[in-house]
């Protein structure tokens, strides 16, 4: 039933995530690949995809799942799926929350939970380059072992150029994605 | 009367966020100072010490950060429903555009142009989230011991398959235990304000 495979993933997602963004992306690249809804090339196209729409990155991934796995009605189960954690928690622990917020341990459960956040996004960024810059048909996990070989000469280019881009010049990342996707036409 | 009052503030909350949901490129952290206009400037909904306290909460509860203050505003002015009208405005619009663009994407991402230009985007993917994660340390890892958490959870999570959810339980009881055994550390860690936001 795959209907309620997605509903039940999306909502183990929307429960599980902190941060936001970028730190859900090792949780919804490991529901993707243990049901195999999509390639991770296909999964790297939906965070490209979802930083040039708007919305958050959960409900962007969850509805173009959805519609990968199953149809419309698949992308209509996700989306549901990921929304209902968020919709159901705060109506019921948020006001709770507001009274501990400044609690000595509240604080400190969150000065141990914001560095494994960061790690977490460092983690995206790996995932994302092991299928962003290795060569097609290389196997996944060789960018540690014999990255020489396997790296794709005209990616680590595109990677660098948009590197320099964000850091030293500030440009918006929706230009260097422009920019990187003419490059890409440009450079095969 | 009143039903109908209830009815045009619903309303009014579904195409204000529907509004927000359609004009933030770049999720959650993005949409806050949309959210912050809207609602407190220009329908005077809730005060300004509220929507940051709502951005507070939503950010330190699990799920996207985006529906999170979407929803709780939307039940502090006007209860369940209110927060269910909310969520729906603040969704609708990804969720159209998305689902538009996987129809698309399906019959066409086998074109060798298509090819070519995701996979130069790839790469930029990767330097975007790289620069996200360097930016947002500089805010959350304050010391030698957030430094080492955070690499603890890289490692993990990349190399010992372990799961974000472990990661983050992990990350919170460490938090605790230093609450609970060592005072003199979380003493210098609160008086720092725990982070440096």
């Amino acid at each position: 039933m795959i209907y309620l495979q997605l509903l039940i993933s999306f909502l183990k997602i929307g429960l599980f995530s902190f941060g936001g963004g970028y730190a859900m992306i090792p949780l919804i690249q490991r529901e993707i690949q243990s049901h195999g809804w999509l390639s991770p090339s296909e999964f790297v196209d939906i965070i490209a995809i979802a930083e040039m729409t708007p919305g958050p990155i959960a409900v962007n991934s969850a509805t173009f799942v959805g519609y990968k796995a199953a149809g419309i009605l698949g992308s209509l189960v996700a989306t549901f799926g990921v929304a209902i954690p968020s919709l159901v928690l705060i109506m019921i622990v948020s006001k709770f929350f507001l009274k501990f917020q400044n609690h000595p341990a509240n604080k400190m459960v969150f000065y141990g939970i914001r560095p494994i956040i960061v790690g977490l996004i460092f983690a995206s960024a790996i995932f994302v380059a092991q299928t962003a810059l290795i060569k097609q048909g290389a196997s996944n996990g060789s960018l540690f072992t014999n990255s020489l070989s396997v790296l794709d000469l005209k990616s680590i280019l595109i990677f660098v150029l948009s590197l320099i881009g964000l850091v030293r010049f500030k440009i918006h990342p929706i230009v260097i994605i422009l920019i990187s996707s003419i490059l890409g036409l440009l450079l095969t | 009367m009143k039903k109908n009052n209830q009815f045009k503030l619903l309303m009014e909350l579904f195409f204000t966020f529907f509004k927000i949901g359609s004009f933030t490129f770049g999720g959650g952290y993005a949409m806050i100072p949309l959210i912050e206009r809207e609602v407190v400037e220009k329908k005077r909904w809730v005060s300004e010490e509220e929507v940051v306290d709502v951005f507070a909460v939503a950010q330190s509860m699990p799920g996207a950060i985006a529906i999170n203050s979407s929803t709780f505003i939307g039940y502090k002015i006007a209860g369940k429903r209110g927060a269910v009208v909310a969520t729906l405005g603040v969704v609708l619009p990804s969720f159209f555009i998305i689902a538009l663009i996987a129809i698309f994407y399906s019959k066409f991402q086998d074109a060798a142009a298509v090819k070519a230009v995701f996979s130069g985007i790839r790469p930029a993917i990767v330097s975007l989230i790289a620069v996200a994660a360097i930016r947002i340390s500089k805010t959350s890892i304050v010391d030698w011991t957030g430094l080492i958490l955070a690499i603890l959870s890289s490692f993990s999570v990349v190399f010992f398959d372990v799961h974000a959810a472990f990661a983050i339980l992990g990350g919170a009881t460490a938090g605790l235990a230093i609450f609970i055994m060592f005072p003199k550390k979380t003493e210098k860690i609160l008086s720092n304000g725990g982070n440096k936001n």
